[in-house]
């Protein structure tokens, strides 16, 4: 992997739970934290556009998914074991 | 949108039923599946759930109109597609049409890492959406139970299905949950604890190599079901169910006869045939007659105008068509009538019950007035003896029901005695013909028997049973000092007889004859005294004459003598008188 590759990540939530906010601001925060200033997040609430559930294959709430880069990267849960989510999005920790 | 509660509702809050349109099981449910509720249908791979499935909704759509949703996890939407596509299902018409729609829900654990807390809030939106873009009232949910090898969390994964399953309630819909089965229990992750309403067991067993699929209804909750597990078959014409014990043993019985297609058989009973609707058993050993028996009642019953089905079990159609016209039945004009239809399939084709659901599905396409099952005893020898005498039972019930005459020839040994299998299965049969093979004097001759007909005074006689180019004729018993005379036998007893018969009738001739001389003999000798009398009576009229004639002769005679002798008797007088005196 090479740092200088941008993150594309897609955060898929269903409305303001509290599970949604807190994988809201977990992300947010190990990003900050490990990737500064070369990532993307994109929120998407599946309450207001349900069919991109069915096109994206979500089935857990909240997902995130690793858009770039390849290959695509799934994590599902509200993000709050960050070491989880750092090898699932393959970050080296700093 | 049907909804059809079939069962009688007397005020009673009852189970509104959804019909599944599968042959068989709305009858075993008595209406469907519970309505807005989910049913659960576990079964082991292989056996079919998938495809009831997908005939719930299929059949939904087509039938009942109630648009649905399949929600798969196992199988892509093209692989379900081209797997049902074989039933005729044309699935991408209704996705199409909006009247369908299938989800593929993609689970791969390799694929996921999971960081805290999730919910399956993502399966219920797509599920909802689903839902409502067709505007769904059924719903097949396809194996949920992936979920549980795709998601670590099994604790959270119970919480969320308990809570998929009240969701769907809330939903209204009519929702089939397949779970794969387990050990010991109906499904490997025991979904039935959550899943409570109606549970329907699919199986496929396979006995002696042949295999078997069968469904149970486990459980009903609020309504009543068959509880017996039912034998199913899975082809081109779909699922069928077949519910044959439910028919129990109130169907309606006829006193409307059917002519057996022999002349002389119809007159052993009653001179008018069987029963309509009754199980005729005729047995006997190989070469006794019985197709023939079989195949004039089957002619016969097309020649009244009625249907027929042959199930024929080892000869194929051609050979039976060929077989008859050499004594003198053309079955072939009746096939072409589309009045006989011959079903021909090998015993060892598939199980019993197999078969058993075939004839079943074969009888109500058709509608015959009568079915030929020849010889039942080759689908005796497939499955476990007591399997066969059920399944014998089940079809005797399912066509006493429907009013349909059944005959069923059987290969034995065609003595009553020694019959433990005929035994078995006459009990169920209404009417018993034996046919014997019997040697005697060098030779086999056929016999018939009729050893019962219920519900009838029929004949006890055993008739000998000659097959001719002009079909089956049934002769006269004949008894003799050693039983019944057949063959040659019965044709020296017959010159016997007439032997003595010509004696008997010359010495009638004789003593008529001679009664007749005597009477001859008899009138001449009165002939005789009568001119002896006439004679007689003449000549005692001519003495008579002559007597008169003297008589007036003599008169006369006097009175010239005294006339002449007047004086003389005045002297006579006087002179007589002196000669008195001296005596005084």
């Amino acid at each position: 992997m090479t740092d200088n590759e941008g993150y594309t990540l897609r955060l898929y939530v269903a409305g303001q739970t509290p599970k949604s906010i807190a994988a809201i601001s977990n992300l947010k925060k190990i990003c900050e934290l490990h990737l500064p200033g070369r990532y993307e997040i994109e929120i998407i609430d599946l309450m207001k556009d349900p069919a991109l559930a069915v096109r994206h294959q979500i089935v857990a709430i909240p997902t995130l998914i690793r858009q770039l880069p390849e290959p695509l990267k799934r994590i599902i849960g509200d993000l709050s074991n960050t070491e989880k989510v750092l090898v699932g999005l393959d970050i080296r920790p700093n | 949108m049907a909804e059809k509660p079939r069962a009688k509702s007397d005020g009673l809050p009852t189970v509104v039923k959804s019909p599944t349109g599968i042959r068989g099981l709305d009858e075993v449910t008595q209406g469907g599946l519970p309505q807005g509720r989910p049913t659960l249908l576990c079964g082991s791979a292989g056996c079919g759930k998938t495809l009831f499935g997908m005939t719930f909704l299929y059949n939904g759509v087509v039938e009942y109109n109630e648009p649905g949703v399949f929600l798969a996890f196992e199988e892509r939407p093209e692989d379900l597609i081209k797997n049902v596509g074989s039933l005729n299902y044309d699935i991408e018409r209704l996705i199409a049409e909006k009247k369908l729609a299938i989800d593929h829900v993609e689970i791969e654990r390799t694929k996921i890492e999971e960081s805290g807390e999730y919910d399956l809030e993502g399966l219920f939106i797509r599920l909802g959406f689903a839902i409502d873009s067709v505007g769904a009232k059924r719903v097949v949910i396809d194996t949920i139970e992936t979920l549980f090898s795709g998601l670590e969390n099994e604790q959270l994964l119970r919480s969320e299905l308990r809570r998929l399953f009240e969701w769907l309630k809330a939903k209204g819909v009519t929702a089939i949950i397949t779970g794969e089965r387990g050990e010991g229990t109906l499904t490997r992750y025991g979904l039935e604890e959550y899943v409570a309403d109606c549970v329907i067991l699919l199986d496929n067993r396979v006995d002696d190599q042949l295999s078997t699929r069968r469904l149970c209804v486990v459980k009903y909750r609020g309504s009543a079901h068959g509880t017996n597990e039912y034998p199913f078959i899975i082809d081109e014409q779909g699922i069928t169910v077949m519910p044959i014990t439910l028919s129990g043993l109130a169907h309606d019985v006829s006193t409307e006869r059917v002519s057996s297609g022999i002349r002389d058989l119809d007159a052993m009973l009653e001179g008018r045939g069987y029963y309509k609707g009754s199980s005729i058993l005729v047995s006997g050993m190989s070469g006794s007659g019985k197709s023939t028996v079989a195949a004039h009642f089957a002619n016969s019953i097309c020649q009244s105008g009625q249907r027929c089905i042959y199930f024929a079990m080892e000869e194929s159609p051609h050979q039976i068509i060929r077989n008859m016209r050499s004594i003198g039945l053309d079955l072939e004009k009746w096939v072409n009538r589309k009045l006989l239809k011959f079903c021909a399939r090998r015993p060892n084709l598939y199980g019993l019950e197999t078969h058993l659901a075939t004839m079943h599905r074969d009888v109500t396409d058709f509608d015959p007035g009568a079915v030929v099952v020849d010889p039942m005893s080759s689908l005796m020898g497939s499955g476990v003896t007591g399997d066969a005498h059920s399944m014998v039972l089940r079809l005797v019930d399912f066509l006493k029901a429907h009013a349909v005459t059944a005959l069923f020839t059987y290969l034995g040994t065609g003595l009553a005695e020694t019959a433990t299998t005929e035994m078995q299965i006459s009990s169920l049969m209404d009417t018993w013909l034996l046919l014997y093979n019997r040697e005697s004097n060098g030779e086999h001759n056929r016999e018939l028997y009729l050893l019962k007909s219920r519900g009838m005074a029929h004949s006890n006689q055993i008739r000998e049973f000659i097959l001719s180019s002009e079909g089956i004729k049934l002769r006269e018993a004949y008894v003799g000092p050693g039983g019944v005379l057949t063959g040659s036998a019965r044709l020296a007893q017959e010159a016997r007889d007439e032997a003595a018969r010509a004696v008997r009738e010359q010495t009638m001739e004789r003593r008529s004859r001679e009664i007749e001389r005597r009477k001859r003999e008899i009138a001449a000798q009165v002939e005789a005294l009568q001119a002896q009398l006439a004679r007689e009576v003449e000549e005692d009229a001519l003495l008579d004459r002559e007597d008169t004639v003297r008589k007036q002769q003599l008169a006369a005679d006097r009175v010239a003598i005294q006339t002449s002798r007047q004086t003389d008797a005045r002297q006579d007088k006087a002179a007589s008188k002196p000669l008195m005196k001296p005596r005084k």
